[in-house]
């Protein structure tokens, strides 16, 4: 609960710091949502603007206002197409699951094994040539990944579409094809931290006194390597994963923009050059809830697995 | 392993790796320049990126901008080396100037970082109590916004500019170094050396800064490495959307996010500036790796 309180918090905070920023930025926003100085905006033009925002009401008043509209769902309207902001965020943020979710379940389905893998061939060729290219994999910014993945697949071999979203439902197929590649994209860097991880990790426990013991009183190796070591090894694993999949949500940015993927990031970034405010807002709101929730998540998870860290 | 430096090389160890499993107590002692062999790769990597960014005008032949319509797209010649882009401009030039933009981001932002965060860390250490609570809070406040999203944010409203994005990636970095300040300062100021520094009458920023601060070098050095490695990933991300210094200035983001709409056309231009970003990097993460192995043997993992 404690957990639960302290999360509430940071995204009050958050809110927070969004609603002001747009009231510390030098310049008025109404200008700048009219096109900047250079458009020669009439004051009736920006009367209507503040209007709009509710920028002339008095600042506290703004703020709470604010606040009661953002904890009911209200993000406000597109400025540009009157849209409901939270319906867009609403109909986007599956698009944008469908790129997280399997990138998780990848890096986990292959780093965990990767890792320990690696970890038991320490010292053999297996071992630094696995961690040197898992090194390189995050090493590899996720539109450097996304561009070579355009250009190996669709563009040279000519098997998967470069760009675009076609939805599950109607053809399914389809929407496989066209998800190869973005979550491909996605799940590099993860996958390569998530091996490192689990590598690290596993050679750690595996150097401690109660593996000792078990192998000791004759346990096959198997069940040591299994029940003893990769049982505790997991435990932080589980947590980078968690820092991971929030990242993940930001970093679908990158990989939304590559591959024409609407998703929530994309609708951000169509309303960055159109400086639609709202949108922008909520995007980075429900960016930075997802962030915090993830991790919130996370760590219960983590009480969970080591019943020696329960929260309360 | 041909040469042994001094004395003191131990015994022939073979190929057995570092803090092995049968390593119990002290490690032996080894000559350091055998200790870390990502530092001893890494070390003269970064050694020669810093080189060629800063002399990118002596080394760069061409003008990075210099549009020639007539060798568009060039494959790689002698006159220039790495081939052209799309607009007949020289890649090498390009990539020289770039990694100006790159390192100097990578590193200042760092340094806004490493230094802003140093001062509050040790600051919040230090005093405890409210100052404490007030400084850490904030910066568990700063980690919640996701750091790309963060980045793309302010950019836009701030508008892209070189100072704006090392403010901007400064700022993200910054709890990651108040927190690991936070935790070595907390670890050593009951140590009975600061302490008698204490006893001393030296003032509380003699004794944060003349002796614990000497103390904690390592770690900062190692996060540095790695946040470099990281910031210069967000650098560039943000150049690649458009977001980085405004053209002409080159840098590698914008190359590739630039050249990947030509790939069809040719595919070099795509991947020198993306081979540039993912070594940069790669040196960047193994730099700070291998410092991490080789000054902090309390974090030492089984690497």
């Amino acid at each position: 609960m404690r957990r639960l309180g302290l999360a509430l918090v940071l995204l009050w905070v958050v809110a927070t710091v969004l609603f002001f920023s747009i009231h510390l930025l030098p310049g008025d926003p109404a200008l700048l949502i009219l096109g900047g100085d250079a458009a020669q905006a009439s004051p009736e033009q920006i009367a209507r603007v503040h209007a709009r925002l509710g920028l002339d009401r008095p600042l506290p008043v703004q703020y709470v206002a604010w606040l009661r509209r953002v904890t009911k769902g209200d993000l406000g309207t597109s400025l540009l197409d009157d849209r409901s902001v939270a319906r867009d965020l609403a109909n986007r943020l599956p698009r944008t699951l469908q790129l997280v979710v399997p990138a998780t379940a990848l890096a986990v389905a292959l780093g965990v094994p990767l890792g320990v893998f690696a970890a038991r061939r320490r010292g053999r060729v297996a071992d630094p040539t696995a961690s040197t290219l898992a090194l390189a994999g995050f090493s590899m910014p996720v539109f450097v990944v996304g561009m070579l993945l355009v250009l190996v697949f669709s563009l040279r071999l000519r098997w998967l579409p470069p760009t675009g979203y076609v939805s599950l439902t109607e053809d399914p197929g389809g929407f496989l094809r066209h998800l190869a590649l973005p979550v491909l994209a996605l799940a590099a860097a993860p996958l390569a931290t998530v091996m490192r991880m689990t590598r690290s990790s596993y050679l750690e426990e595996a150097a401690r006194d109660f593996v000792r013991t078990a192998r000791a009183k004759g346990l096959a190796e198997r069940v040591v390597a299994w029940r003893h070591v990769l049982r505790n090894a997991l435990l932080p694993v589980t947590s980078i994963v968690g820092l991971q999949v929030g990242s993940m949500f930001a970093g679908a940015v990158l990989v939304e923009y590559i591959f024409s993927w609407p998703g929530i990031n994309a609708l951000l970034l169509n309303a960055l050059g159109t400086r639609d405010y709202p949108v922008i807002q909520g995007v980075v709101l429900l960016g930075s809830t997802l962030f915090v929730a993830v991790n919130l998540v996370t760590d219960l998870c983590y009480g969970l697995v080591n019943p020696r860290i329960r929260h309360g | 392993m041909a040469r042994m430096v001094g004395g003191d090389a131990p015994p022939d160890l073979g190929d057995a790796r570092q803090g092995g499993s049968g390593t119990v107590g002290q490690p032996r002692p080894r000559p350091v320049w055998r200790r870390s062999r990502q530092v001893l790769v890494a070390g003269p990597v970064v050694g020669l990126l810093l080189a060629a960014a800063a002399l990118a005008p002596v080394l760069a032949r061409a003008d990075p901008n210099a549009l020639n319509p007539r060798a568009k797209a060039q494959p790689p010649t002698l006159a220039h080396l790495l081939g052209t882009d799309e607009f007949g401009r020289d890649l090498l030039s390009r990539l020289l100037h770039g990694s100006r933009i790159t390192l100097v981001v990578g590193l200042s932002s760092v340094a806004v970082a490493a230094g802003l965060g140093t001062l509050l860390g040790s600051a919040a250490a230090y005093a405890r109590g409210p100052v404490e609570t007030a400084i850490m809070r904030a910066m568990d406040g700063l980690l919640c916004f996701p750091p790309i999203l963060l980045g793309i944010f302010v950019v836009t409203f701030l508008g892209p500019s070189l100072r704006n994005l090392i403010l901007v990636i400064g700022v993200l970095y910054l709890p990651r170094f108040t927190r690991v300040v936070h935790a070595s300062t907390l670890a050593i100021r009951e140590l009975e050396y600061v302490e008698s520094a204490r006893a001393l009458g030296a003032s509380a920023v003699r004794v944060v800064g003349g002796t614990i601060l000497p103390n904690i070098v390592a770690p900062i050095l190692v996060q540095a490495s790695l946040a470099t490695g990281h910031a210069i990933l967000i650098e560039s991300g943000l150049s690649f959307l458009g977001l980085g210094p405004p053209p002409p200035t080159p840098s590698w983001g914008r190359m590739v996010e630039q050249s990947g709409r030509f790939m069809q056309l040719s595919a070099l231009p795509l991947l020198w500036p993306s081979a540039a970003i993912s070594f940069t990097v790669l040196a960047f993460n193994l730099l700070g790796d291998g410092l991490r192995d080789l000054l902090d043997p309390r974090l030492r993992r089984g690497t």
